[in-house]
Parts: structure tokens; sequence; C-alpha cells
């Protein structure tokens, strides 16, 4: 969207002037981008509307195992009571003009929006890709087949001979689908076509060629959306310097994703004030969650944490108030009681202080979201990082619940949520039941999306309000939708884009690894 | 390897006076460079004291040369291919400077089966656990070719705790990261961290990839787990073991020792429904007996737990590979024919087809070739120069290395025949 030049004329409402690209299915990839004029009104409504169905599709996915029928019902409903979404999800051929040309443009907008930092990429990547699964999966098969056609992406199935002969192989890869191996087609395409089967281990691969069934056919079309959506999103952010000039528009973008995210917990001061080394000890039992406990626990235990327990408790502490002087000094502490000050200083000291910023490129990291720490870079042997409803296992946890004197009611109650899938859910339960919250409209509030988050509403409710306000039990970081005017103003300044960044973290990790 | 491996010290502190020798006369320059030229990628020197020289890049082999043999580095790390060169990163924008493409490569880690084996920990390895890197080596060499069709896969010793692999094939080097992650995760069995302790999980039926590595498993399970560890030996004996094994890292913690401990019991635990404990130890005295006892067992035995026997075998000594490492595009990963800077070894080639006759403990030192150079050098046959590296117990590992190569050359002559092939003389 050439929106420098818009923007001088952004001022008239020109609905019938719009000369939008012009789409024969209701699915696209968003592959060219909108052309026209649109009013900065519009602009932002738009962008709020698309905002609203990406939050129905994340809220469902949280609470909901995808592709269950719950969460197909549940997606459905949520997505009928946002007035873009009623339309995303009709499967009619009726052209209508209006409801694709809306689709198209407030993707782009938010694509604009949300191309800023990593966080937010993997969010609205992790959203609109959902979202085009559930869309997709709505259309019958002829639809299906017309939008393979339409993309290029249509195969030929593999001949009946060669079924026959791959039979074992297709059935053994076919998990708990081996039954239908007979009565469905395969096609044949490169391994690189269907990236999501191959990581799950969810398709038969021979010779550089994966056979997917007709079923799996959604995930060639999932994975070159992802590569389409992650290559522009990389563009449209080294585009992004270039929309600075419009005075207008980057702000209402910046507060556009912030509606998202709230809080990034990457603020120079924290809300709670200075937390010294001497501190962390205390507050770690009192109002740190589980995933932070335990990192804490095999830190002092191992006097070491490998990398991904250094960057998961290494940030949620800067995001809590410890400065870097006082998080040199703790990290020191402890490691030096199995190392020598010469090597702690020469392997790991970097590391802190590139976390705050002060190497390499320089950038203020974030600390994980509860999301992060869910979805990436699961804990492999030796790792005590990650999400302990997640990644520990139910039996053990349940003992360590009991161990920290939480009620067998309640231990139940948590344990029953992980094992369907809703660990931030089991984690709000955890925070309830050690901060005897009984009061079921305190409860109904309590929403764990960041563990920053989580510490901060407990140091609240056990320390009282700052500025003697009503505690608050929980804020919850849930996305506001409201229109409020345009161009708010953003605190949100020159954050870098995250590309890059994440390289930096990658080459200190692969530095220590042959130390 | 030619001449009788004499017993050779290496000294870490004559590192400083044997690397400008290596590099003058031993570094393969030539296979070395001919191997990177599809790139103008980006090198990485790690000098003396930790001092680390990030985008380096050659236009040509002396260019390459000189620059080497003038730093003469600790390390060499090989990274991706930008889209400007590494050198002039500096005078592009930090957005515009993105990595186009590398090798798909794997790093496979002796430190992460700490938890499995009961002969070493950290760094160290020995005889009874560098098995591990045999079996990891068959089976992702067997699916990376059989599965991925990849054709041109350079194995290489670390030089200390583990092994690399270089998959240098087109397709490999232009994946995403997605891409690159999802063949990592595909390769993936062993997961969880510290708190969770069973780690492999089947589903039926079982893939025909893991089917496969299981094969390949079985052939050297016992040999390894029950011959070499004695993994379901005699519990005092385990315990002596104990004692002497946390020179690594970190010292021995109480939670590590716990873990540790536990995990020859753990495969009792699971076995537990169907066999008492004492019972499989009474009535057997070794723990090839007792593990064959266990599957013949396990075989009898209920729906729900119909892997059981699999899942111990794969929590054990299934491959496990760093994914970080796979996964980036631009993640730097240590240089073949390196030396290692604490044993002095040098990185050098494997033949996944001959690993059993791969010995890391005979992998050449920077010293003992240095000193094999001044012995063999007055033996010049009919005058013709031979090159250094050829006269050293480098050799075998080079002959390994030019295969891998022609094989590569043979794959790129259909595309740019002419254009390369000029390049590639030296």
């Amino acid at each position: 969207m050439d929106f420098a030049g818009n923007s001088k004329k952004s001022g008239r409402s020109a609905r019938n002037k719009k000369q939008f690209n012009r789409v024969g299915h209701n699915l696209q990839f968003y592959k060219i981008p909108p052309t026209g004029e649109i009013s900065l009104q519009e602009f932002e409504e738009y962008a709020i509307d698309r905002l609203k169905v990406l939050k129905a599709v994340e809220v469902a996915g949280i609470r909901l195992m995808k592709g269950s029928t719950e969460y197909i019902q549940k997606l459905q409903d949520e997505l009928r009571k946002t007035s873009l979404g009623h339309d995303l999800i009709r499967t009619d051929k009726k052209e209508d003009k209006d409801f694709r040309q809306k689709d198209l443009v407030s993707h782009f907008i938010l694509r604009l929006a949300y191309c800023r930092s990593e966080e937010l990429r993997r969010w609205f990547m992790q959203q609109e890709l959902d979202l085009f699964r559930f869309r997709f999966l709505r259309e019958g098969p002829d639809s299906r087949d017309e939008f393979l056609r339409e993309n290029s992406l249509n195969y030929e199935p593999i001949s009946d001979d060669l079924k026959t002969e791959l039979d074992g192989d297709l059935r053994a890869a076919a998990g708990s689908k081996s039954g239908v191996v007979d009565t469905i087609e395969y096609f044949k395409v490169p391994f690189t076509e269907v990236f999501d089967l191959v990581s799950k281990r969810k398709v038969y691969l021979e010779d550089g060629y994966a056979y997917v069934s007709r079923d799996d056919m959604i995930s060639i079309v999932i994975t070159h959306y992802r590569s389409h959506l992650s290559h522009s999103l990389a563009v449209t952010t080294r585009a992004l310097p270039h929309l600075e000039e419009d005075g207008r528009l980057l702000p209402m973008l910046c507060g556009l994703s912030k509606r998202y995210l709230g809080q990034d917990f990457n603020a120079k001061k924290s809300n709670v004030g200075e937390i010294t080394a001497d501190m962390i000890e205390t507050l770690s039992k009192k109002s740190f969650p589980l995933c932070m406990q335990q990192l804490h626990q095999s830190l002092r235990q191992n006097h070491h944490l490998r990398h991904g327990g250094r960057q998961q408790y290494g940030l949620f502490l800067k995001g809590i108030g410890v400065s870097l002087e006082e998080a040199m000094r703790f990290w020191r502490t402890e490691f030096c009681k199995a190392m020598d000050v010469d090597k702690f200083d020469k392997q790991y000291s970097y590391n802190i202080r590139h976390n705050y910023g002060k190497e390499g490129k320089r950038t203020n990291y974030t600390p994980y979201s509860c999301m992060k720490i869910i979805t990436t870079n699961p804990p492999g042997p030796g790792d005590f990082h990650g999400c302990p409803f997640k990644h520990m296992e139910v039996d053990m946890l349940a003992q360590k619940l009991r161990g920290q004197h939480i009620s067998k009611d309640n231990v139940e109650k948590i344990s029953k949520c992980v094992k369907t899938g809703h660990y931030q859910i089991a984690c709000a339960q955890y925070f309830e039941a050690t901060h005897n919250i009984r009061n079921p409209e305190d409860s109904a509030s309590i929403n764990i999306n960041h563990p920053n988050g989580y510490f901060l509403d407990s140091y609240k409710l056990l320390n009282g309000p700052k500025e003697g306000t009503k505690p608050v039990p929980n804020t919850p970081k849930v996305i506001k939708v409201k229109v409020e005017g345009t161009g708010t103003p953003s605190s949100q300044t020159n954050k870098q884009s995250d590309l890059n960044d994440m390289d930096d973290d990658d080459l200190i990790a692969s530095m220590e690894t042959d130390m | 390897m030619p001449g009788e491996e004499k017993e050779h010290v290496y000294d870490a502190a004559s590192l400083p006076d044997l690397l400008p020798i290596y590099y003058k006369r031993l570094f393969p320059y030539g296979p070395y460079f001919k191997w990177l030229n599809y790139g103008g990628g980006e090198f990485s020197f790690t000098l003396k004291d930790d001092v680390y020289i990030r985008y380096q890049s050659f236009s040509d082999q002396q260019e390459l040369e000189k620059e080497i043999q003038k730093r003469c580095p600790y390390k060499i790390d090989i990274g991706a291919v930008f889209t400007h060169r590494p050198k002039d990163h500096k005078t592009v924008k930090p957005a515009a400077f993105q990595a186009q493409e590398k090798e798909l490569v794997f790093d496979i880690d002796m430190t992460d089966y700490d938890d499995v084996r009961f002969c070493c920990s950290g760094a160290d390895i020995c005889p009874k656990c560098w098995p591990l890197m045999q079996i990891a080596i068959k089976i992702v060499n067997r699916a990376l070719r059989e599965d991925f069709g990849f054709k041109h896969l350079f194995w290489v010793y670390s030089g200390r705790r583990g092994i690399h692999c270089w998959v240098c094939d087109e397709t490999a080097r232009k994946l995403s990261q997605t891409g690159r992650s999802a063949i990592a995760e595909y390769l993936s069995i062993v997961k969880g961290g510290e708190n969770q302790s069973k780690k492999v999980a089947l589903e039926s039926p079982i893939h025909p990839s893991i089917r496969k590595a299981i094969e390949i498993i079985e052939q050297r399970f016992v040999s390894y787990a029950a011959d070499k560890q004695d993994f379901l030996g005699d519990e005092e004996k385990q315990k002596k073991g104990h004692g002497s094994m946390y020179r690594g890292r970190y010292p021995l913690s109480n939670s590590l020792k716990h873990e540790k401990n536990n995990n020859f019991s753990l495969t009792l635990l699971r076995f537990k429904d169907m066999w008492e404990r004492k019972d499989v130890f009474n009535r057997f005295d070794s723990s090839n007996k007792r593990w064959q006892a266990l599957c013949k067992k396990s075989e009898e035995t209920l729906e729900s737990q119909k892997y059981l026997k699999e899942e111990v075998m794969l929590q054990y000594v299934y491959p496990r590979l760093d994914v970080n490492v796979s996964k980036g595009v631009n993640h730097l990963l240590k240089s073949p024919f390196c030396v290692h800077p604490k044993t002095g070894r040098v990185c050098v080639p494997i033949d996944p087809d001959n690993i059993d006759s791969f010995d890391p403990f005979k992998v050449p030192t920077i010293s003992a070739i240095i000193e094999e150079l001044n012995t063999t050098e007055s033996k010049d046959e009919d005058g013709k120069k031979i090159k250094d590296y050829k006269k050293t117990s480098l050799a075998g590992s080079m002959v390994v290395f030019e295969k891998f190569l022609t094989s590569l050359e043979n794959s790129w002559k259909g595309k740019k025949l002419e254009e390369s092939d000029k390049k590639m003389e030296f």
C-alpha cells in the first residue's frame, strides 16, 4: 500500500472511488496489496474489526483443542458476533466485493501494525493461520480444489498401483487415521510443500517426496500461506521506516498493536520499584509463577541454568525490576558457587548484558509471554525452562503442588485443566489457590498471559496498591477493543525489528555449545 | 590411517606455536574452498583470548588462505550467505542484511545424553559412550538420505564431544527457518525437560521413519546398553560408578544425582507392572539377560504398553539433536578442519558408511601431525611434490572429504558446468 501517497488525500471519504483488487475465491493468500483510497476513520475501523476476529481466534485456540468439534463450534459462535467475522465464515459463492475488500484491506493494515517486533509477528501469524485454516476447512471439496487450482497448488493423485505398493507405509504414517487409507486419494508432493506434516511426522516421506492424503492437502495451503506471510512481514518491517514520514499513521499503528499485547513488561522501571538481588529469593516463593519458581529453584540447586532457562528467567527478572547491576550480582553469586569468577565473566556476563541491551545489537529484550513459553523452544534433557503446566508430567506436577500445600480439590482442578491442554487456565487456578482467592467475581477476572503479569498481580494483591486505589486482583491483559479516536499517542518508541536480534541470541547459544 | 599411532600427548600451551605451522602447511585450503565456493558466505574467527571477529568473507582461495594464516584462528565458524557480502555488512542497513542460504546443519553433542550414560558426563567421552554417536550417525544419515532425498551429507567429528552434519544439497541450503525446524522436529523423538521422566511416547502405528530407526538401534542396543553401559547392572555397582562421574561442567548436584540414579530404576519402574523388580534381579545376573527377560515379557503385555521396549530403547540411544543449531539460517557452526583448542584434535570428516572404523581417540592431534610432518619430510618420492597433509594421519580423512566433494561437484556440473569448473582449478 502506498500510504505516503494516499495519506495526502485520505481526508476525503471516497468509498465509491475505491478500486480494490477483485478476487475470485472468498479465500485468498493476500498476495496483492490493495490500492485505492481509504479514510483514516475507515482505516482504524477496519483494523479494529479484524483485531476482534483475530482475538476470537486466539481465545478459542487457548481454551479448546484446535480442530476439535468444540473449538469449531466456539470459534464459529464467536466470529458470528463480530461484524467482519460474520462475513469471513460465509461459504456461499455470492460475489460480494465489499466484504472481500474489507477482508483484504484489514489484513494489510494489521500487517503494518504487527510487523514491528518478533512477538507481534508471531502472534499475528498464528492467528491469521488459524483463521485461514478454519475458513478453508469450512469450504466444500470442490471449493477447496478450486482454491488449490487458482493458486497453482494442484497435484495429480498417485496411481492405484503405487498406492498399493506403499500401502504399509502410508498406513503406518497415517497414525490414527490409518483406517481410511483405502478410500482416500494420495498425492505425491515435494516435502518442502508440507512442513506442517513433516514436523509432526504425520506423513510418509520417501526420497524427498511426501505422500499426502486428500484430507491433509490443507497442509500445502498452510505451508504456502505461512511462508508467504512470514516473508511479507519481513519485507514490511524493512519498509516501515518510510511510513514514519507520515505523522498520523505510525502512532495509530503502534496503538493498534499495543491493544493486543497490553504491556510488554519491558519498561525501564517496573511498577513495583527496584528489586535487589537479595529480594529475589523471598519474592520467588510469594509472587513468582510456577515456571519461574522452578527456574529459581533449579538455579539455586545446580548453580547453573542452561541457555533456555537463563533467557526465560533472566528476562523475567529484568521485567520485574531487577537492574543490570543487580542481575549481574544475582547470577554471579549463584554461578560462582560452582565455577570460578573468571569463567563466569568470560562465558555468561556478556549474555546478561546483552539481554539488557548493552551488547551486540543493543536491543532491549522483552520478557517472554506465556504464549512464547508454551509454543516455542520446548525444554530438552537438562532443561528446566518452559511452562510447568505444559512441560511437566502431570503426576510430578500434582506432587509438586501438594508439596506447596495446595488443597486436594485444587490440585485436581489444576490437573484436569492440564490434561485438557488449558495451561494458562491451570496457571490462573494456581494463582487463585496460592493467593486465597475465593470470591468468584475475582476469579473470573484472572487471566494469565504473561509471567510478569502474574508477578505484578500477585505483588499488588499481597502488598496492597501503591497509590491507595482499590486492589486489583488481576488486570486481564486482554485487548480492549474500543475505538479511541485516531492518533493515539504511543510511548513505544523506535523498537527495532527483532528479526536480526534473534540471531544474536542464537549466536550466543551457539558460542556456548562448544566451549 | 597411515603410520602407527604413537602415544602422543597434546599440550594446549603449545597451540600458539603449532597453529601457524598447521595453517601454513596442513590446512586443506584447496578442497575446503572448493566445498564452500558456492557462497561468498560468512566466516568468523575466534582468536587467542576469545577475541571474536564476525562477518569475514573471501572472494578467492588466496584471500582466505592469507587471512587464516595471518590471524591463526583458534576456531573458525561458518555462517550463511547473505544478501550482501558479509564484509560489507556495515555499509548496508541492518534490516536489509539478511541471511539467504546455508547448509542445513545438525549438531549432536554427547552432553545432551548425560542422563542416559553412566560412564562420563559433560564434555568427556569414552569408548563406552561413543557408540551413541555411531547410532546417531546411522539413524540421521539414513533419514536424511532415504526420507528427505538428500545426497550430499558431510559428517564431521567436532574434535571433542560431538559430531556435526552438513547437508549441502541445494534444496537444503535454500531451506527457510520453518523448513529447517520441520526437519529437525521430524528427527526429534526424545522430548521433555528435567520434569518429564518418560521422554519418548510412541503412537500406534509406529511411523515408518521411527520403525527404521528402531531397526538400526536393535542391532546395537545390547552391545551398547547392556555390554558397555551395564544399564541394568547391580545397583551397588551403579552407585560406585557414579562417584567418579561428575568431573564435568558443574559439580554433582542433588537433583542431578537423583535423576541419574533414578534412570536405572526408571527402566524397571516402567516395567514394574509386569515384572517385580526383585524378581528380574534375582533370576538373572547380567544386564543383557535382564533386558532380554524384560523384552520377552513386554511382548506379552497389554495393548496400552505395546511399545514399552521400543520407548525405552529410544530414550536411551535415539539421537538428541540440538534443534536450535539446525533451525537458524544464519546460525554459525564450527568449521571442519579446525583444531579443538582443548584436545588438540582436528575436526575431521567421518565416513558414515564406515562409522565403526572411526575412532575419536585416534583422531590426530595437531602436535602429532606436525611431528609426522617433520619425520616424513625427507622421504619425498620421485621428487614429486606431495601435499603436506597427505604425508600425515590426516590423509585418511582427506580421502573421505574428497569422496564427498567429488559427488557434490558432479551434482553442480549439470547446472553451472563451465562457470564453476573454471573456479575450481587449484
